[in-house]
């Protein structure tokens, strides 16, 4: 029964995004064709793999606000490490980076594993630290495209298949997270901790250390799309990826995953991502000014949120609802 | 795990009232205000200067507004991060009134309007639909927000009355500036209603335990909801003082301010779970703000590192004393 409801939730989507996609192309007959689809999914590329790792932080009914200020912090210090080391390998870079970003979430993740504050606290505050900082490392200045070397910016641009490889890690970063979430003993234990902590204690689960486990995957994650980020935009400065916390937690919600933790799919994040993904791109070709983008993603977080609400209390959760809205704004969030 | 039980501990007996009066929070904030007014004195010697003071308070007023109905918010167990969209979204407004030549007084209900209707949208969605207030409040930040750059894109509205200028400009007497007036009579006003009355009693039963209230007869759901048009009004107060006190209006207004005013709120002592917390607590954590910014721009500190100084401030004043706490534990009795 709830498999069949998570199934009819991600066909949803997917039958949604396919409406939007033909409403598009009939005001521009382009906008269907293959290769803008690929250029749509690799644009979204980015806000795939941060929403997969907000999934993860979210399932334990927890929040990271700081991925994006996790962003723009590795994203200037890969791109001044490119800077200062041209010769230095790529490998060592994108190395480097996911080093960075596990640190980053690794922060996050023991203030709220080993002092037990709640992680929209933490992550508030290293959200402005985090942030902060890149401007410390930097001094407010700028790492452009011609102080970045060949490889480092033409890299993500390679194509494979008409895919650029850009587009083929986020394939690949779904994989990882599928395997993860659905074939390990950590998947389970991410579940559990969100959907039921006092159970997933009984059961031998360590809620806490799977939390910090959790924000270790979203700040690794996050630090891939440093690098991903500076590449594709070939320019790092202290306000990239500037609010963009929020599309990934919108992605989240778009995609059915409970902000009281312990439901939703890898395939429902990315999903959600593509989602955003298509309105973005699609804007401009309806005759929409770009700056009408906030508002319309807001609209469709709150429809998502009543949406999710009435599905949720359709399965019997109702039950559980004192208990768990009275949970959700402390440990959940 | 350890969290969990930790939070609902009681202790056997109270210390005395004087004793508590030291241990308690706001005592601890006390003096680290004091302390920073006294390394201010010495670090510059343009601090100590009736005008300069009277300056700084201009650093926190608007924000200290809005975060005494966060206090009540938070302390019932709800938030509301959409509070700097809806000081955009009015001030918005406003501008658009301004253009079409409206007087004073006008603007000024039209800006308290907007945010008591932005607070009413809060409260349906919250209370009346029960849906989680983080996801609702991020989608009505995005609409709100949203909203004011679909009206305005990157333009501005300037062009406001002489008379408007008053409420962000004016002095009510000598350096007692009117935001700074109106900041002691709101935080007077708050003070007694959550502390004095049967609805501040209500609001910190619902916080500790909604399932316990309701069964008390309390209507949960109308306090929340009145809860959320209160921090709309001082949305909408605030956006009247902070647009009066610029003079224009870009979309991009207070942006990130709801960061700031639920650190002030968090930094005084309200507890993000809920159910505790005093505005006596949050009226210092404002003074501390607002003196710890005026302080290292005094010190030419760029903003963005006074930032990193306020993450580490919520960051540290929330472990300190869990830290401590567990030290004290350790002893043997």
């Amino acid at each position: 029964m709830i498999r069949q409801l998570f199934k009819y939730r991600e066909m949803l989507l997917v039958v949604v995004i396919a409406i939007l996609v033909a409403a598009f192309s009939t005001r521009s007959p382009g906008f269907a064709r293959p290769a803008n689809l690929a250029n749509i999914f690799n644009d979204t590329s980015i806000l795939i793999i941060l929403a997969l790792g907000q999934m993860t932080v979210i399932l334990t009914k927890s929040i990271d606000l700081s991925v994006a200020a996790n962003v723009a912090f590795t994203g200037m210090a890969v791109g001044m490490l490119n800077a200062a080391h041209p010769d230095l390998p790529l490998a060592a870079i994108v190395l480097v980076a996911l080093g960075i970003g596990a640190v980053l979430g690794a922060i996050n993740g023991l203030f709220v594993w080993k002092l037990g504050i709640p992680s929209i606290v933490v992550t508030l505050g290293t959200l402005t630290i985090y942030r902060g900082m890149a401007f410390v490392l930097s001094g407010g200045a700028w790492v452009n495209a011609h102080q970045m070397t060949e490889p480092f910016l033409q890299t993500p641009r390679q194509l494979f298949l008409g895919l650029p490889l850009l587009g083929w890690t986020a394939i690949v970063i779904v994989g990882i997270m599928y395997l993860i979430m659905s074939r390990t003993f950590l998947g389970r234990a991410i579940y559990a901790s969100g959907g039921n902590p006092t159970a997933a204690v009984y059961a031998g689960i360590d809620v806490g250390r799977t939390r910090f486990y959790a924000f270790v995957i979203s700040g690794t994650l996050a630090g891939l799309c440093a690098y991903l980020w500076v590449s594709r935009y070939a320019v790092a400065y202290v306000d990239i990826a500037a609010g963009f916390e929020l599309d990934t937690v919108a992605a989240c919600v778009i995609g059915g995953i409970s902000t009281l933790g312990g439901i939703g799919t890898v395939a429902g994040a990315v999903l959600g991502a593509l989602f955003l993904g298509v309105i973005k791109n699609a804007l401009p070709v309806i005759d929409i000014s770009p700056f009408a983008q906030m508002a319309i993603s807001g609209s469709v977080i709150i429809a998502a949120v009543i949406f999710n609400a009435r599905q949720e209390r359709r399965r019997g959760r109702i039950i559980l609802r004192d208990r768990g809205a009275s949970e959700e704004i402390g440990v959940a969030a | 795990m350890s969290a969990v039980s930790e939070r609902r501990q009681i202790p056997d007996r109270l210390g005395t009232s004087t004793t508590r009066l030291f241990a308690s929070w706001e005592a601890l904030l006390f003096m680290v205000a004091v302390l920073i007014f006294i390394a201010n004195a010495f670090a510059s010697p343009y601090f100590l200067n009736a005008w300069n003071l009277s300056d700084a308070t201009f650093n926190f007023t608007e924000k200290a507004m809005v975060a005494f109905a966060m206090a009540l918010l938070i302390i019932s167990g709800e938030i509301d991060l959409s509070v700097a969209a809806i000081i955009a979204l009015a001030s918005t407004a406003m501008g658009a009134a301004a253009q079409a030549g409206i007087g004073t007084p006008g603007l000024v209900l039209i800006g308290i309007g907007i945010g008591l209707g932005c607070g009413l949208i809060n409260g349906i969605l919250v209370a009346g639909l029960r849906l989680p207030s983080i996801v609702v409040t991020i989608g009505t930040m995005s609409l709100f927000r949203g909203i004011a750059y679909i009206v305005l894109g990157d333009q501005a509205y300037g062009g406001y009355p002489p008379s408007f200028a008053y409420f962000g400009q004016g002095y009510v007497f000598w350096v007692i500036s009117f935001e700074f007036f109106l900041f002691g009579v709101l935080a007077v006003i708050f003070a007694v209603v959550l502390h004095a009355t049967n609805f501040g009693r209500r609001i910190y039963a619902i916080g500790n335990n909604e399932f316990a209230a309701r069964f008390s007869g309390i209507h949960v759901e109308r306090i929340k909801f009145t809860l959320f048009l209160l921090t709309g009004l001082m949305a909408g107060i605030a956006s009247v003082c902070l647009t009066s006190r610029l003079g224009s209006t870009r979309p991009s207004i207070a942006q990130g301010w709801e960061l700031e005013i639920v650190t002030m709120v968090v930094l005084g002592g309200v507890s993000i779970l809920g159910g505790s917390g005093t505005i006596g607590g949050v009226v210092i954590a404002a003074f501390v703000m607002g003196l710890v910014t005026f302080g290292l721009g005094l010190l030419n500190v760029p903003g963005i590192v006074m930032s990193i100084f306020i993450g580490l401030l919520l960051i540290t004043t929330i472990t300190l004393p869990i830290i401590i706490r567990r030290l004290g534990r350790r002893k043997p009795a």
